[in-house]
């Protein structure tokens, strides 16, 4: 009885959520998404991602849509989980293109997601704004999908950066040369060690203990016992979620005295400074925002009221900027026209939270690539070619 | 060979060119579901080849299929090989390392020999992040090629063929009467002078061939190779319940439960994304108590043949 009962209602609620897109269709732009919800990557998407998904659509719809050639027209998203599986992404993105006919795409979460998914969107030609996806060979991408778009940078730029820190405290005499390196044994983290080995070694810094762990060790004190007895005055660690958190706690049990302390990915996350508070103060990861900024503020309120959580300190504004572009471009072009709306990119510069935002050779040059928490806020403080960098503080302690 | 082994062989070629003809009237939709369905199709055909007559529950696919498109992906990335040579290399290793975790694991049985083929895609995923991390560095797996879905689909639908061929052949050998014997009772096996090892080895270092060619072959529509994406147990797992699904007592039982499952699984995404973990669980064990054709098929057998050998 119960069961009928809840069937009846579901097949009332599904014929009527239907006919509700069947009577706007004809004034809908459809724009699909395929990010993790689950699995590996699940974690890192629902901070970064989807939240900016649902501000962006809801911020454009409360304005009455977007102005295409004159016309109103509202966005629908239509979104899918990959499970953070490549096989899976890459049905999604098929079945978005073919099955639903969405007439744009936000580009996927990670870069081995945006890369798998690229040859697709490349067929049907949706302009394809990159964000979380860092690599190496942007230029011989984007020489091969002419509708690829990258904005978050590049591995070299994040390890320089790092190394101009150290250069910079070093300069002001808050540290020495020594410093300890270690890295998450898996693709990015050994990408970056690697990376920054010769040119901490050309910058004439000792690495005084240079170690890896595996993926996923779930006990990292050995590796923060090992680093402070070689008395580092700085500490670096390419490292990636789970491990940014369990290295920085270690580091506070065993009070790890160094004046400069970095840990990669996930640094920015709202949850680091949730878990450890004030403790972390001075602390560098990868990525930052320009806290000053009035734009950035309005989106963190708005990001927090809209979907009811706080704004990582790195990408979560970049997604929300490759949204606003596409957004803007669909309305300059003036048409939903893929053709045509990526010619605008191409051609245009656009008006963003983060500034002005436009690209050369379909690569955008202005990016964070390291902040620092002070005083509860994770600030940019390394960049390119980005306005508001905060002045860096040494690192004083975990209390 | 007698007219129905003909017959069966004729029978398999025209079905096998009609899936070729597949690409000719799919969408790019239909297409990568098709290509699902090949893929799952080859790897739980030659898995059942072996852990079929055998019982031996083989969770290792993950380890060759990873060890197939990560070495494509190293090979061209690092070193600037051309696609087809790593498709080689990649199956050779694949096939060497079978041999060599065959000989070595198959004289385990029952749940030692399933656990220790859960650990090796683990254990082979972190051995490879080791030797990048010391060794060779990483900069990115990347396979650019100029193959797309379609030509992906023949490549696997003519390792489909090469499978069934081998299944069939094997049926008629020394080898498959073999294994059917040691499938039975290992022991009697032994006793009437099969040399179970090699026969065991033989089929095992077959499957991982495969395995290690599939991950190959599908290595270019990745794209980007990260090591915890081809290594995911969870390949293993759905091999094994597909296979099982369909059966594992004839050559075509498991595309009988690759097609299904998969479209199923498509199904669920589509329309359930936010859900699909739950309501494939949920799917999951509606299939194995209400539709247990596949398992239950393979269950009647063991209990016949129980009931044989204790009367």
């Amino acid at each position: 009885m119960k069961l009928t009962k809840l069937f009846k209602s579901a097949a009332i609620g599904l014929s009527a959520s239907m006919l509700a897109v069947s009577v706007q269709a004809a004034d809908v732009i459809k724009i699909g998404a395929v990010a993790p919800k689950t699995g590996a990557l699940g974690g890192g998407a629902v901070v970064t991602q989807w939240p900016n998904v649902e501000l962006w659509s809801k911020q454009v719809n409360a304005a009455g849509g977007l102005d295409v050639g004159g016309k109103k027209m509202m966005v629908e998203i239509i979104e899918y989980d990959d499970k953070t599986n490549p096989g899976e992404h890459i049905k999604a993105a098929q079945r978005l293109a073919e099955v639903d006919k969405v007439d744009f795409i936000v580009a996927p979460y990670g870069t081995g997601f945006n890369l798998a998914a690229a040859p697709i969107y490349a067929k049907y030609n949706y302009p394809h704004i990159a964000v979380s996806a860092i690599s190496d060979k942007m230029p011989e991408l984007t020489a091969r999908y002419s509708n690829l778009f990258f904005t978050l940078g590049n591995t070299t730029s994040f390890s320089e950066s790092v190394v101009d820190i150290l250069k910079d405290m070093r300069a002001a005499g808050t540290i020495g040369n020594r410093v300890a390196m270690v890295n998450v044994a898996d693709a990015f983290g050994i990408e970056l060690a690697e990376a920054a080995r010769p040119r901490l070694k050309e910058a004439g810094f000792d690495i005084v203990y240079d170690k890896s762990y595996p993926l996923g060790t779930p006990d990292l004190s050995p590796i923060i016992k090992g680093a402070k007895e070689s008395n580092p005055d700085a500490f670096v660690a390419w490292s990636y979620p789970p491990d940014t958190f369990a290295l920085t706690e270690q580091a506070i049990i065993q009070d790890l005295d160094v004046k400069m302390y970095y840990t990669a990915v996930a640094t920015c996350f709202p949850a680091f400074v949730g878990k450890f508070g004030s403790k972390i103060n001075g602390v560098f990861g990868a990525g930052g925002v320009n806290q000053d900024s009035p734009d950035i503020q309005a989106y963190f309120k708005a990001h927090k009221d809209i979907t009811g959580k706080d704004a990582d300190g790195w990408a979560s504004a970049n997604t929300y900027v490759s949204l606003q572009i596409l957004g803007q471009a669909i309305e300059g072009a003036g048409t939903l026209d893929r053709q045509a709306v990526i010619d605008y990119i191409k051609a245009s510069s656009f008006d963003t939270i983060m500034g002005p935002i436009s690209f050369e050779d379909q690569i955008s040059n202005r990016f964070w690539t390291v902040g620092q928490w002070q005083d509860g806020k994770f600030r940019g403080v390394k960049s390119s070619q980005m306005a508001g960098a905060a002045p860096i503080v040494a690192k004083d302690g975990w209390n | 060979m007698t007219s129905g082994d003909v017959k069966q062989l004729v029978w398999g070629a025209i079905l096998l060119a009609l899936a070729a003809c597949v690409p000719l009237v799919a969408n790019g939709y239909w297409m990568s579901i098709a290509l699902t369905i090949a893929m799952f199709t080859v790897l739980s055909t030659s898995w059942a080849l072996f852990s079929g007559p055998t019982h031996y529950i083989s969770l290792a696919t993950a380890a060759f299929f990873g060890v197939g498109g990560f070495l494509v992906g190293t090979g061209m990335s690092d070193y600037n090989t051309d696609y087809w040579t790593m498709v080689v290399i990649a199956s050779l290793a694949g096939t060497v390392l079978a041999f060599l975790v065959g000989l070595a694991t198959l004289r385990l049985s029952g749940v030692y020999f399933v656990i220790f083929t859960l650990g090796l895609a683990e254990m082979i995923r972190t051995l490879v992040s080791w030797i990048q991390n010391n060794f060779t560095g990483s900069r990115g797996l990347y396979v650019l090629t100029d193959l797309g879905e379609a030509d992906i689909y023949i490549h696997l639908v003519l390792v489909a063929a090469l499978v069934y061929l081998a299944g069939w052949w094997i049926a008629r050998s020394r080898l498959g009467f073999a294994m059917r014997i040691i499938g039975n009772d290992e022991m009697v096996a032994r006793h009437v002078g099969i040399n179970t090892a090699f026969s065991k080895v033989i089929l095992f270092t077959f499957s991982g061939f495969v395995a290690s060619l599939v991950g190959a072959l599908i290595a270019p529509r990745y794209t980007y190779i990260e090591p915890n994406g081809v290594f995911s147990p969870e390949l293993s797992f759905i091999v094994v319940i597909m296979a099982l699904l369909g059966g594992t007592g004839r050559l075509w039982g498991p595309i009988v439960g690759v097609i299904p499952f998969a479209l199923l699984q498509e199904y669920i995404n589509a329309n359930y994304s936010n859900y699909s973990t739950l309501v494939l669980g949920i799917a999951f064990l509606v299939i194995v108590y209400f539709l247990p054709h596949g398992v239950l098929g393979r269950l009647e057998e063991t209990w016949a043949k129980r009931r044989r050998s204790t009367w």
